[in-house]
């Protein structure tokens, strides 16, 4: 379970998240869904404290992030994002294996898991381990980004608009194929997105932001059927709005 | 012996001494200034001032940079070269690091982050593998200016590839000259191929690359270790180092004075040539070397210059022998006959036909003559005196090489020029000498000096005084001619000067 409580972050000037409150459940996927700017990215970094928040705490199982020391903190806890970050000078297999390096693994246990994994983001092994990164699609990219933070089987996910570079295709089996591994391995997950079809379609629970604070937050239907406000309304209409415009288009 | 094999004879030595000086430099650079490039990344306040320094030391001619290290280290020879050269290598190692690390993907940083790696880990597994390509890039850049620029560390006492280019421009051996050039350009396109191989190996990912470059960097270390070092065995008596200043005479005089102690005492001897003027006394004083000749006028104008200038020869020796003595316990043990003055000289034939003998018949006809002189001249009291003296005034002065002088006043592109009294080319040339009737240049008689340290060695301050009044201004002129002219090896001049010379027998 995650839990922030009153959590602030100013900038000089801009307050980017104003005194943020919110529930994460144990083996819950909660999206925080919102524009550009509404302060998502910000709530999600403070969490494995790649920023450290103004004010507030954060409780991850009901102990505050700051009490360990942030390496075993992050190490804990998986991160993918959408710029990926893989290593270019490393393999893919080395890519995958770096966090149980750091945890001093043995090399036969490494390799198993690195196998592992790659058999479990569907990119064949025999065929993607040696292979460098820079010649792989984006879609293959992300999926050895999801297996370098599943390396050492974190029960937290942190994933910051992990497809949203990818074409439509391929971020569609690739969200699928996340729900599939978090549902197997019971990982709690919150998932940055600002796209309400990815959000609706993902997320048992939905925390729409803006201005850096929570305005609702609820599951995909409740969203739909009983909107806080207005703003919240218009935005989930946008989905269904979409839909019938191509429904219409197909019935030309 | 030919020409080239002649050249060939010293290429273990000078190559070898100029691979020690480049490697080294560049290794003690990366030491340097790698973990500097990492610092500056990480105090963006320090960076500017880092890349600053490093810059500016940059703008400084090589060498100056070089020349300057002797008096502020109080040494000569291969330390001082050395902190010149690593200086040098600084900036492009630097400037790439801080690039490199700078230029890194700001989403793998936050990847390495998000993993968990420490700061040092992130630098150790992600920031220098992923920075290396452009360092090694920097190295490459230090590397070719680095062997450039130790072939101007001869002057300062080190040997390098440079010792073929100054001996080779002062006695005009083109041989030489060319030897030296393409040797340390074969070094440096060999040094950069490496470094190139090296560069795309890491950055492909190439082992077989990266070793094969690594191999041929070994080679290189150890050639460098061995090449040219075994030429100083002791012969168990004490070695004695003769120094000289780079030009025909000097090289001749260091020959001679090399084979003469080795004869005479069975000493062994080391000939550390081409120092720059105040650095070859700098050293003597210093016991850095043991013997050199220098010229009266010169010496008191390094040490003496606020008296007044006694126009006596002989007084002016003995108040500078007496001053040296006793500020630095240096002794003037010889004086050898001759003197190697500035003189002004023309064209036989025009001094003729203008009735010039003098500088004051000069001063008639200045007004329709080109002047020319090393560039060194033009800044020297010797000429300020000479026009105020003489009230010079000529159509136009150059400044140029020393070297090129003699050509030019021979061919008639200047009509005057500033001659060294002992010069082979004065008689080679048909060059008149002019009259100094005011007494405006010095005397500059040639003395044997001797380092404090040796002063204490009476066989050799002995053997050294039975050099006085031994070689007079027409003979040093004619060996110098022989050398300048007749293109023979400084080395068998001396040799020859040695055996024509007669002693007493010993006491």
């Amino acid at each position: 379970m995650i839990t922030l409580e009153q959590v602030t972050k100013i900038y000089e000037q801009t307050v980017a998240v104003d005194h943020l409150s919110l529930e994460v459940q144990s083996g819950e996927l909660l999206v925080l869904l919102g524009t550009s700017g509404c302060g998502k990215t910000t709530t999600l970094k403070m969490i494995n404290r790649l920023i450290e928040p103004t004010s507030g705490h954060i409780y991850i199982d009901e102990q505050e992030n700051t009490s360990k020391d942030v390496v075993t903190l992050r190490r804990s806890i998986g991160y993918v994002f959408q710029g990926i970050g893989l290593f270019t000078h490393l393999s893919v297999g080395e890519n995958i294996g770096i966090a149980p390096k750091l945890a001093d693994w043995s090399d036969e246990k490494r390799r198993s898991r690195v196998n592992e994994l790659l058999e479990l983001v569907h990119l064949p092994p025999e065929e993607f381990r040696e292979r460098n990164p820079a010649d792989l699609s984006g879609g293959q990219q992300q999926r050895v980004g999801v297996a370098r933070a599943l390396a050492i089987q974190p029960n937290i996910m942190l994933m910051d608009e992990p497809f949203g570079a990818l074409d439509p295709l391929t971020r569609d089996s690739l969200q699928q194929e996340y729900l599939d591994i978090r549902k197997r391995f019971d990982i709690t997950t919150i998932f940055v997105t600002h796209d309400m079809t990815e959000a609706l379609l993902l997320g048992d629970r939905i925390a729409v932001m803006d201005a850096g604070k929570v305005l609702q937050i609820d599951t995909p239907g409740e969203l739909l059927r009983n909107p806080a406000n207005e703003y919240i309304e218009k935005l989930m209409s946008t989905p269904k709005k979409q839909a019938d415009q191509l429904e219409k288009l197909a019935n030309e | 012996m030919s020409a080239f094999s002649e050249q060939l004879h010293y290429l273990p030595d000078y190559l070898g001494g100029h691979l020690r000086l480049t490697l080294i430099a560049l290794s003690v650079g990366v030491i340097i200034s790698v973990p500097l490039g990492i610092i500056a990344t990480r105090f963006k306040k320090l960076e500017s001032s880092i890349l600053g320094v490093a810059s500016v030391i940059q703008t400084i001619p090589g060498l100056a940079l070089l020349a300057i290290m002797v008096p502020l280290l109080n040494m000569i020879g291969i330390i001082p070269a050395l902190i010149a050269l690593t200086l040098y290598s600084l900036l492009p190692i630097l400037r790439n690091t801080v690039v490199g690390i700078r230029e890194i993907d700001a989403d793998i940083i936050q990847a390495g982050q998000g993993i968990g790696m420490t700061d040092s880990q992130l630098l150790r597994m992600v920031q220098l593998p992923l920075a290396l390509p452009v360092i090694v890039a920097g190295l490459r850049t230090s590397a070719v200016w680095v062997v450039g620029i130790a072939t101007l560390s001869t002057p300062v006492g080190a040997v390098s590839l440079g010792n073929y280019i100054f001996s080779g421009l002062q006695t005009r051996n083109n041989m030489a000259i060319l030897f030296g050039c393409v040797a340390a350009a074969v070094l440096a396109l060999v040094l950069d191929g490496l470094i190139h191989a090296l560069e795309i190996g890491i950055q492909e990912r190439k082992r077989g690359r990266s070793f094969l470059s690594i191999g041929g960097f070994a080679v290189i270390i150890i050639v460098a270790i061995f090449l040219g070092t075994g030429g100083n065995k002791s012969l168990g008596k004490q070695t004695i180092r003769i120094g000289g200043k780079p030009f025909t005479e000097q090289y001749i005089l260091t020959n001679f004075l090399s084979d003469y102690l080795r004869k005479e005492l069975e000493y062994s001897t080391k000939i550390v040539p081409n120092l720059g003027s105040t650095v070859a006394f700098d050293a003597l004083e210093s016991n850095q070397i043991d013997v050199y000749v220098d010229y009266s006028g010169t010496l008191w104008n390094m040490h003496l210059k606020d008296r007044k200038m006694p126009t006596n020869p002989d007084t002016l020796l003995q108040n500078l022998k007496n001053y040296l003595k006793q500020k630095y316990q240096v002794p003037i043990v010889a004086k050898l006959g001759f003197e190697n003055a500035y003189c002004l000289a023309m064209r036989g034939e025009q001094a003729k036909k203008l009735n010039i003998n003098s500088i004051t018949d000069l001063s008639r006809h200045a007004s329709q003559l080109v002047m020319g002189a090393d560039v060194e001249f033009f800044g020297r009291p010797e000429w300020t005196r000479l026009k105020r003296e003489y009230n010079l005034q000529f159509k136009n002065t150059r400044a140029m090489d020393a070297v090129l002088m003699y050509e030019a006043v021979k061919n008639g592109n200047v009509d005057v020029i500033s001659a060294y009294t002992t010069d082979g080319r004065i008689n080679a040339y048909n060059l008149k000498i002019l009259d100094d009737p005011r007494h405006v240049f010095p005397p500059y008689d040639a003395v044997v000096l001797v380092s404090p340290e040796d002063s204490k060695n009476p066989q050799l301050m002995t053997s050294l005084e039975k050099l006085t009044g031994k070689i007079s201004a027409n003979l040093m002129r004619k060996m110098n001619m022989e050398v300048d002219i007749q293109r023979k090896s400084p080395q068998s001049v001396g040799q020859a000067l040695l055996d024509s010379l007669e002693f007493k027998p010993n006491n």
